[in-house]
């Protein structure tokens, strides 16, 4: 049986008809039309789903939408401001922390995520905050980089 | 020398970086048409087994479902890598050869009611007996897999160089040990996907998430059955490659034949699951090494005897075969080289092409023997490597010719990091934590020549804003070719990269391409564009002469200005050059072309091979330092240096993205990495089994580039990224045996052959 929820997802709040046992990734991707969350391997393992939800980085593959009814929720898509790139963003473009890009935004969400609890994470406390976060390309040195840079940047705002 | 370039040796940010941070760049499985269907695989459980019969009636006839299709619903097409004997339907025939072999496939109106109807089809299978082991499937009596297969060999290759037994004779010094690499997988993370549709005019059009987009246009004409010109092939955004997107798969035919059975679109996504059993590997190997060396260092002969497990397919596996056994004759001077190599047909996943292209493997074997060989010698192993590097000049015995050579730098420059690593090393310290630094070195192609279709082609069509836009039919898995390519049309046309507006590969208008592999695209792509980007100056220099009242030799492109060599103050714009040409007059079109393969390369006998099959080498020296926990049998890599020669590199920052990533991929592969199967099943098939580098793995790493440059790449550019994971491995194997005193032969070397190999310890060795 479907069910009519309410989901707040970058501060637009949408109607949606759901199956219960539809994931918030299903959702967003196929529901909403927010494919800027990328499906990788659906079961909690790559981290290329990350979002934010109530300022916690989670899986989106392993959360039901019918849990997600009431909460913040924030995507990739959330993160330009005013036509502006998120630091992070700018960053990761800058640094050279994007090669084939899909991991990208789960490894954007999730860095984003770390900055808000931690806004100068030492290198230690960045690889173990984007630990559940794979990518095969860059090696995550220049990830790593990235969110550093970030990170200083943001605080000189 | 360096040039006063504005775009070239410059690290600039990749043209596709905005739209992949955002989340804006298109991949396979975001796309999507109105009307589209949803498609599912059903796989088989068997490792070998004959289809008796398949019943779809049930499947059919489940609401929503709009077409089942199997094998017979084909014409039976067969596909074979880069050979003319295909071996491998995209939908059973007949049987099954591994467990994922695609029986049948559904479209419905969601995944949901696809994933559904899988589980109605009925297929009676007859088990066959299966056979899992190369060596075990090389015996007489063992099961044969396919019919024109005896002993289920896919392909053989015997290579002999010099005299070999006579060599052997002359040596001071022999060994041999045998070396087994376990088989790994590519690991992006977008998983395969395709979406395909077709419409009643007979044209198909197809996204899918292919690096080498043309390989999947023609075999789906074939598979199909329908005219080349009826497949429109475009290519979305790649989440990686790797050599594992090469091939057209069961995934890209089936949306396609769905589409062409429904008359709507059909978009299949698979599995990560899928991905990890049913799709493709890295060839897993047996070497048996024999190395001779006269007792000053000098390399006299190589003897090897490989076994390398194919799965299967052959898909490209005879080229793999052939790497890994010529690849003995580089990067070291070797007048005896013999190697045999079988590629073994089993009931297992098929292998093919990831990143190196069979030459870790064999190189591993190589560089670690000679390590040990060093040690027993009491000669230095830098010093070895040193003596016997190849040099500017030299022609291996099977026919490369080395040009540009920065090998010889790459070596000497290690001496002085491992001489720094080891004085920065903390003094005191857990007495239970050993270090060790290693070595390995590699020699790479950039682009080999294969037969067939061998040139790749670029288009540039000009803007009267002053901006451009480039084709090219090569495409960027990551590596970041769309923007090194841009670079050099900006850098020849005197205009800035954000000028560049990259088309991707759409087979109805851009050039063909043989595709992304073998470090090809920058050398030989990259030269595509450069040419037809000079054409483009050329076409306009005609306009400006006449504007400037100047020979048309004379004018200089630069900064977005043009202007008379002689006159730099009176210049115009680009922009302004682009409108007069334009409009003045009957006005002209300006679109260059431009179009290029190496000449001279021979097309190399994959069985008995000889011959140069690439306009330049690569070379480096990878070094890494290790950490071992005798207590736990753990291994930390604590850094590494990637001392290479990659010509001029084009994009600095790129090439470092590409150096790193390729030096982690090898940290798993001789760590960690390992698809581990029970019977034919894999056991393993997710990221949380199958253990990648996370970030928890990376480490410190420096990169060096020796001052060389290549005559023939595009300002003076070669092969990077690709060939160092070629080293990547046996420096860390090298930096092991250096900490503890062991030598491993086998990959990956795990706590478990660590600590069994403690205990065990006194011969030195695995």
């Amino acid at each position: 049986m479907k069910k009519q929820i309410k989901l707040k997802v970058n501060d637009v709040e949408y109607d949606v008809l759901i199956e219960p046992h539809w994931t918030l990734l299903h959702v967003l991707r196929d529901e909403i039309g927010l494919i800027g969350t990328k499906k990788g391997c659906d079961r909690g393992e790559c981290g290329a789903c990350t979002v934010i939800m109530n300022g916690e980085a989670i899986l989106s593959c392993l959360v039901l939408a019918i849990q997600c009814q009431g909460k913040h929720i924030l995507t990739i898509e959330g993160l330009v401001q005013d036509g502006k790139l998120d630091p992070l963003q700018d960053a990761f473009v800058k640094y050279g922390a994007i090669q084939c890009g899909f991991c990208t935004p789960g490894m954007i969400m999730a860095s984003r995520a770390l900055l808000q609890k931690n806004p100068h994470p030492s290198e230690e406390e960045i690889k173990r905050g984007l630990s559940g976060n794979l990518c095969r390309c860059t090696g995550y040195t220049k990830i790593i980089a990235a969110v550093q840079k970030a990170s200083t940047t943001e605080s000189q705002r | 020398m360096k040039e006063d370039y504005v775009n070239i040796a410059k690290r600039l940010p990749r043209i596709d970086g905005i739209v992949k941070a955002t989340g804006e760049a298109k991949f396979a499985g975001d796309l999507s048409i109105h009307g589209m269907l949803h498609g599912k695989i059903l796989r088989n459980p068997y490792p070998h087994a004959r289809i008796l019969n398949i019943n779809t009636d049930k499947a059919k006839r489940l609401s929503g479902v709009r077409a089942v299709v199997t094998g017979k619903d084909t014409i039976g097409f067969k596909a074979g890598g880069i050979s003319t004997v295909g071996d491998e339907p995209y939908l059973a025939l007949d049987k099954v050869r591994f467990i994922g072999d695609a029986v049948a496939a559904v479209a419905a109106i969601d995944e949901e009611t696809a994933e559904e109807a899988l589980d109605l089809i009925e297929v009676q299978y007859e088990e066959l007996p299966a056979v899992v082991d190369p060596v075990a499937a090389m015996n007489e009596d063992a099961p044969l897999i396919h019919d024109h297969a005896p002993r289920n060999i896919s392909f053989k290759t015997d290579l002999s160089y010099g005299d070999v037994d006579r060599a052997f004779k002359e040596c001071d010094y022999m060994r041999e040990d045998r070396f087994v690499t376990a088989p790994i997988r590519h690991g992006f993370i977008e998983p395969h996907a395709a979406l395909a549709s077709w419409d009643h005019s007979g044209r198909l059009s197809f996204w899918g998430s292919k690096q080498s987009p043309y390989f999947t246009y023609r075999n789906m004409a074939k598979a199909l059955n329908v005219p080349l010109s009826r497949i429109r092939v475009v290519q979305p955004y790649i989440g990686g490659g790797f050599g594992g997107k090469n091939e057209m798969f069961d995934v890209d035919f089936c949306a396609a034949l769905l589409s062409q059975k429904t008359g709507r679109p059909v978009k299949i996504v698979v599995s990560q699951e899928e991905v990890f059993y049913a799709y493709r590997q890295r060839h897993p190997t047996i070497i048996d090494l024999k190395t001779g060396l006269r007792k000053d260092g000098t390399l006299m002969a190589i003897d090897a005897h490989i076994i390398a497990d194919g799965g299967a397919y052959l898909s490209i596996g005879a080229l793999s075969l052939y790497l890994m056994c010529a690849f003995f004759c580089i990067p070291y001077r070797l007048p005896n080289m013999r190697a045999k190599g079988y590629r073994v047909y089993t009931n297992t996943q098929p292998s093919c092409a990831m990143r190196g292209h069979g030459v870790p493997q064999s190189r591993f074997a190589a560089e670690v023997q000679l390590d040990i060989a060093a040690r027993e010698m009491g000669l230095d192993p830098i010093d070895i490597r040193l003596k016997n590097a190849l040099k500017p000049g030299e022609t291996t015995p099977n026919g490369f010719k080395i040009t540009s050579c920065g090998l010889e730098e790459s070596i000497t420059q290690s001496k002085r990091t491992i001489a720094r690593w080891i004085e920065e090393r903390p003094k005191g310290g857990d007495r239970k934590k050993k270090s060790g630094i290693g070595i390995g070195c590699y020699g790479y192609v950039s682009g080999p020549r294969m037969a067939g279709h061998n040139t790749a082609g670029a288009v540039i069509k000009v803007h009267e804003d002053g901006g451009i836009s480039l084709f090219t039919g090569s495409t960027d898995v990551g590596q970041g070719s769309d923007t090194v390519l841009s670079q050099i049309a900006a850098e020849v046309l005197g205009v800035h990269l954000e000028d560049i507006r990259y088309g991707m590969v759409d087979s109805d208008i851009t050039p063909l391409d043989p595709g992304t592999f073998g470090s090809r695209v920058t050398f030989i792509t990259g030269n595509a564009a450069r040419i037809a980007a000079e054409d483009v100056r050329n076409q306009l220099a005609e306009v400006a002469a006449d504007a400037l009242e100047t020979n048309p030799k004379d004018i200089v492109f630069k900064d977005r200005k043009v202007y008379a060599a002689r006159s730099p103050d009176r210049s115009m714009s680009f922009s302004k050059l682009v409108k007069i040409a334009q409009y003045s007059g009957a006005g002209k079109t300006i679109i260059g072309r431009g179009y290029w393969a190496p000449e001279g390369l021979e097309v190399p006998n994959f069985e008995t091979g000889r011959g140069n099959m690439s306009a330049a080498y690569s070379f480096g020296t990878q070094v890494a330092e290790v950490e071992v926990d005798t207590e736990t049998g753990s291994i930390e890599v604590k850094r590494m240096a990637m001392l290479h020669d990659c010509g001029q590199p084009i994009n600095e920052m790129l090439m470092e993205g590409q150096l790193e990533g390729s030096a982690i991929g090898g940290v798993g592969h001789t760590l960690t990495e390992e698809i581990i199967r029970k019977e034919g099943q894999t056991m393993n098939a997710s990221f949380l089994e199958y253990r990648m580098p996370t970030t928890l793995d990376s480490c410190k790493m420096e990169i060096y580039h020796t001052e060389t440059r290549d005559d023939v790449g595009p300002f003076g550019a070669k092969e990077s990224g690709e060939g160092i994971q070629v080293a990547v491995v046996p420096a860390i194997v090298n930096a092991i045996y250096d900490a503890i005193g062991v030598a491993f032969k086998r990959i990956p070397v795990t706590p478990d052959l660590v600590l069994s190999a403690l205990k065990g310890k006194g011969q030195g060795e695995v």
